[in-house]
């Protein structure tokens, strides 16, 4: 354990009455806005016939509907705001499982929450003004950049925006310029203390310090590693652009458990099937409604992320539930270096390449501390030409519309008909070959 | 529309009286907290006392791209190093990047300047700005995202590439100002032309272009082809990034941001400066810049200055569009890139002779770079494959190093010419100059 | 005077080639020519057999990816600069050759040479005009 503060000991160390209160106000509130503002959550909502005025106690959250993925798309783009455009200074988008993606908006307000959640849990993970933080997420419309790049600049502390790849040029950035905070994917984390321990680099070598990674699911044998191979300490982070981005919840420094900001985001557990609440120590599907956000509220979003959460009280005197790391999904998508990736995108690129669908596979791999993606695609008459170039422009036009699409690389292997594993008929669209935790 | 009257349209006299007093100011500091500059100033037989005005400048040494080179990555800085709370880095000659520190003021002073830039083309707090510049230790993207935000425009930071979806987000969002590079914005332009949409019915209406010269004729093919008022912009991260000078609307010359950035153009020979209005090489001094008051930098622009008042109402003086380079840096996509860099490159790698040829061409709207490279005897064999994974690696190194996908073209061993100088290696078919 | 090129797309995957071939024998086909072109993933088999039509059969019950693709079988003199004499009238003409590969057998003392053209009838005119002999296709499948 290293030595910490607490930012927001305000909220974050609130008692768990006086927290209580504050949700049930403030939900009361979003519900209203909601109602008043998003025409399509009133058709919902008054779809299971249920108005503002009947949310009076916390509990009541379960006559409301969820809000899916779905939904989002259908609103795409300006439809769940409730918020008029000149109130909104910033736009960030998701992938979505199809085509367009999920947008998110942010108000000036909105913009402040996000960065302060953020400053919470980089201060609980041993953050300080004095820290120089290295930001290997990419930025742009992906929220994670920016997200924690905000959030350590309001901390004080001195931000390199180096966004992310080229590798080796991250370490030598490291090296010479001292940076002390490491923010990226934990398998990205994985891959640099390779890559230092490659490069021949002695400990001392390096300022770092702390870590904060986040953005994919990973296990405390990976922390282990990352902490040895580093010589830092690493918290682990939540969150998702629907919600807000990165600073939904983050660990401190006992590193058991990610403490969400409940005075922002209401936590529910579901049992995906049923819908039903679960109790704290079963495993369940995370549903978040945010408190306080002016441009898209959101109410019971299923996130599809399946967590438990932590009994008892944490040390730290913070009062937040504590959720586990995620241990799966409830739907078909995958985290692939950080990135959302739905199978369904995959396919509506190859339907673009022909006009037709050819069979494909997506394989998951893992090299070294890397994934990889290859997609394997089955070469039908209508996809077979005489000539190499032809077949080797066929290969690089998937790879970049599929770059294009997914956010990260993917290689695809153009193999022969009947080769892929059916069942029933159907090709097996995902053969994810990464160890299992 | 004019972001900060009060500095944009100062009077001239009170313009230099301010230049002189921020001038004396940077001086000052950088004497006492560079180490660099205190060296410098006193091997050139200056002390922060004879600088008494603005027109005191010409006293001073100048600065160039290799004292950052020399100075890395932190010898510039005027302040320790928890007063930066900003990195940003652009390309070296070779190896080692320039780094650029800044402070909380002067993320300040460098978001006004981009919200004056923004302003200047017209923008207030009503638009969506698309940033289609890269983010991360390029400062273009970043830059303008902060700019943005300043004018309490809505920021859509797209960053780079996916030019599909930049024409999908431009359609959706209703985006109105669009920033990037100008050959990106005809890139744009073409893949919307081959996908039958018609940019003429989107809501843009301005866009802000810079990080590569373009000329007159470029403006006209982009202004027919997007519905935009196409304006200049201009800035070099080393001085503080975009927002050193941006066009207004009679897009006759790029304004200044004097009250922060002053601008003099010498004779890249020897140093002197150029009678009013001629040609010469741009040198910027940081007058208020926290972190590293920057005195004199020889940017290696080829621009000139024009002193005429502008219709606008700003008063600060305009450069010109840039015509040219005093060194052999060329600028690709947006991305400096120096011929040393790719030389360094392939020093390192095994299987290849050290004889290659930049070509720098265009292929539709985009800049491409290709290096055609000689393989050694014992590599060319009929196994294309281990060809084929010298290229990859190549290829690979070289977008590390340059942060630009080159096309690497592997030639039969003494094929190229033996003779060729430094110079002649480097072939820029670019018809814009 | 085309001759149809069968074109199977290939993995590089050990024992393939075998398979094909074993299929083809199986069914009394017999290979004129042949060539494989590759990249470290997959490959294109080229093939010029006896029977076109039920090799075409054979080989797509298998399974596999076929294509038909019309070639030129052309006849070149057997001495040094033979070949030379026949690419040169093309590159006059502005035909390009997407690939080409020799034939195992000889119809008379000439090599015969296989070529795809970019545009094949652009081709067959140049040589004509250059007086090359180019083999009947019924020919080139007995040969």
């Amino acid at each position: 354990m290293i030595p910490s503060a607490i930012w927001d000991p305000e909220f974050e160390c609130m008692h768990v009455d006086a927290l209580r209160e504050l949700q049930l106000e403030r939900l009361r509130k979003v519900v209203r806005r909601a109602w008043g503002h998003v025409p399509y959550y009133r058709q919902k909502m008054q779809v299971v016939g249920v108005t503002p005025s009947d949310i009076k106690t916390l509990e009541d959250i379960r006559k409301l509907p969820f809000t899916t993925k779905d939904d989002l798309r259908l609103c795409y783009p300006y439809e769940a705001f409730a918020v008029p455009l000149e109130k909104v200074v910033r736009i960030h988008a998701s992938s979505g499982t199809t085509g367009k993606s999920t947008v998110v908006g942010y108000t000036r307000k909105d913009m402040e929450v996000w960065t302060n959640v953020v400053a919470r849990f980089l201060v609980a993970g041993g953050l300080t003004s004095k820290d120089i933080v290295h930001i290997a997420f990419s930025y742009g419309l992906f929220t994670g950049g920016f997200g924690l790049h905000y959030g350590a600049e309001r901390v004080g502390a001195s931000v390199i925006p180096v966004s992310a790849g080229r590798s080796e040029r991250q370490i030598q950035i490291m090296r010479d310029f001292g940076s002390t905070a490491l923010v990226c994917t934990p398998s990205y984390a994985v891959y640099l203390g390779e890559l230092v321990q490659g490069m021949g680099l002695k400990p001392g070598d390096l300022k770092l310090r702390v870590g904060f990674f986040g953005a994919e699911a990973w296990s405390n044998r990976v922390r282990e590693e990352i902490q040895a191979k580093l010589g830092l300490f690493a918290t682990d982070n939540y969150g998702l652009s629907e919600i807000i981005g990165p600073g939904v919840a983050g660990e401190c420094v006992h590193q058991n458990g990610m403490h969400i900001s409940e005075d922002h985001f209401y936590p529910e557990r579901i049992d995906p099937d049923t819908c039903e609440p679960v109790g704290p120590d079963r495993r369940g599907e995370l549903v978040l409604t945010t408190l306080t956000k002016e441009a898209i509220p959101l109410i019971r979003y299923r996130t599809r992320d399946i967590c438990m959460l932590m009994p008892g009280t944490c040390p730290c005197g913070r009062t937040g539930a504590r959720m586990s790391k995620i241990t799966g999904r409830s739907d078909d998508m995958l985290i692939i270096r950080g990135a959302n990736i739905y199978p369904s995108q995959v396919e509506e690129v190859l339907l673009d390449v022909k006009g037709t669908l050819p069979h494909y596979q997506l394989v998951v791999s893992r090299e070294g501390a890397l994934d990889r993606l290859e997609v394997r695609v089955e070469v039908s008459e209508e996809f077979f030409a005489d000539e190499m170039k032809k077949l080797n422009e066929l290969d690089r036009q998937i790879e970049h519309k599929l770059e294009n699409v997914l956010g990260i690389r993917a290689s695809v292997k153009l193999v022969e008909p009947r080769t892929i594993e059916r069942s029933e008929g159907k090709a097996k669209r995902v053969l994810d070959l990464r160890p299992k935790e | 529309m004019i972001f900060n009257k009060t500095f944009e349209c100062m009077d001239r006299a009170a313009l230099r009286n301010l230049q002189g007093e921020r001038l004396r100011d940077a001086v000052k500091r950088a004497y006492e907290h560079v180490p660099f500059y205190r060296s410098r100033l006193d091997a050139h037989g200056v002390k922060p006392s004879d600088i008494h005005g603005i027109e005191d400048i010409v006293k001073l040494p100048f600065t160039t791209k290799e004292d950052f080179r020399d100075t890395y990555p932190f010898g510039l800085f005027a302040v320790p190093l928890r007063e930066i709370v900003r990195v940003h880095a652009s390309s070296g000659t070779t190896g080692k990047p320039t780094v650029v520190g800044y402070t909380k003021e002067d993320i300040d002073t460098w978001a006004e300047t981009i919200a004056r830039t923004l302003g200047c083309g017209g923008g207030t707090a009503d638009d969506i700005l698309q940033v289609a510049y890269g983010y991360g230790l390029f400062t273009g993207g970043l830059g303008l995202h902060y700019g943005g935000e300043k004018l309490g425009a809505m920021v859509i930071p797209m960053s780079g590439g996916n030019t599909k979806k930049q024409i999908m987000l431009m359609q959706d969002f209703g985006t109105t100002l669009l920033a990037c590079t100008p050959s990106y914005s005809l890139q744009i332009a073409e893949e919307a032309a081959a996908d039958d949409i018609d940019l003429k019915a989107l809501k843009l209406r301005v866009g802000y272009f810079g990080a590569e010269p373009w000329t007159e004729a470029m403006r006209a093919k982009i202004e027919e082809r997007l519905p935009v008022k196409a304006i200049d912009i201009y800035g070099l991260s080393e001085v503080m990034g975009p927002g050193v000078a941006s066009e207004c609307l009679e897009q006759d010359g790029l304004h200044v941001f004097e009250d922060h950035y002053f601008p003099e153009i010498i004779n890249p020979t020897t140093g002197e400066p150029v009678a009013a209005g001629q040609k010469g090489e741009l040198v910027y001094t940081c007058l208020t810049k926290r972190s590293t008051p920057l005195l004199r930098y020889r940017t290696r622009d080829i621009s000139s200055l024009d002193e005429k008042p502008c219709p606008c109402g700003r008063t600060s003086r305009r450069m010109a569009r840039i015509t040219g380079r005093t060194d052999d840096m060329l600028i690709i996509r947006g991305v400096n890139v120096f011929p040393s860099q790719i030389e360094t490159v392939l020093m390192k790698v095994e299987g290849i002779e050290p004889h290659y040829v930049i070509v720098v061409d265009k292929t539709g709207a985009l800049d491409e770079l290709e290096i055609k490279v000689e393989v050694s005897e014992q590599l060319f064999s009929d196994e294309i494959r281990k060809l084929e994974e010298l290229r990859a690696r190549i290829f690979e190194e070289m977008r590390s190093v340059l942060s630009l996908s080159a096309k690497i073209t592997l030639v039969e061993p003494k094929t190229i010419e033996r003779t060729l100088g430094k110079a002649k290696r480097v072939i820029d078919k670019r018809e814009v100059k | 005077m085309k001759v149809r090129q069968l074109s199977i797309f290939m993995e590089n995957r050990a024992g393939r080639l075998a398979e094909i071939m074993q299929s083809l024998g199986d069914a009394g086909i017999n290979i004129r020519a042949l060539s494989l072109a590759d990249t470290s993933d997959f490959g294109i088999l080229r093939l010029i057999v006896s029977q076109v039509d039920k090799a075409l059969e054979v080989l797509r019950k298998a399974g596999h990816t076929v294509s038909l693709t019309d070639v030129v079988a052309v006849e070149v003199p057997d001495h040094p600069g033979g070949l030379a004499s026949v690419l040169t009238p093309l590159r006059e003409a502005g035909v390009n050759v997407e690939y080409m590969y020799a034939f195992v057998e000889k119809a008379t003392d000439k090599a015969v040479v296989i070529f795809r053209f970019e545009e094949t009838e652009a081709a067959l005119k140049v040589l004509a005009g250059a007086r090359i002999s180019v083999l009947p296709a019924e020919t080139v499948y007995k040969l």
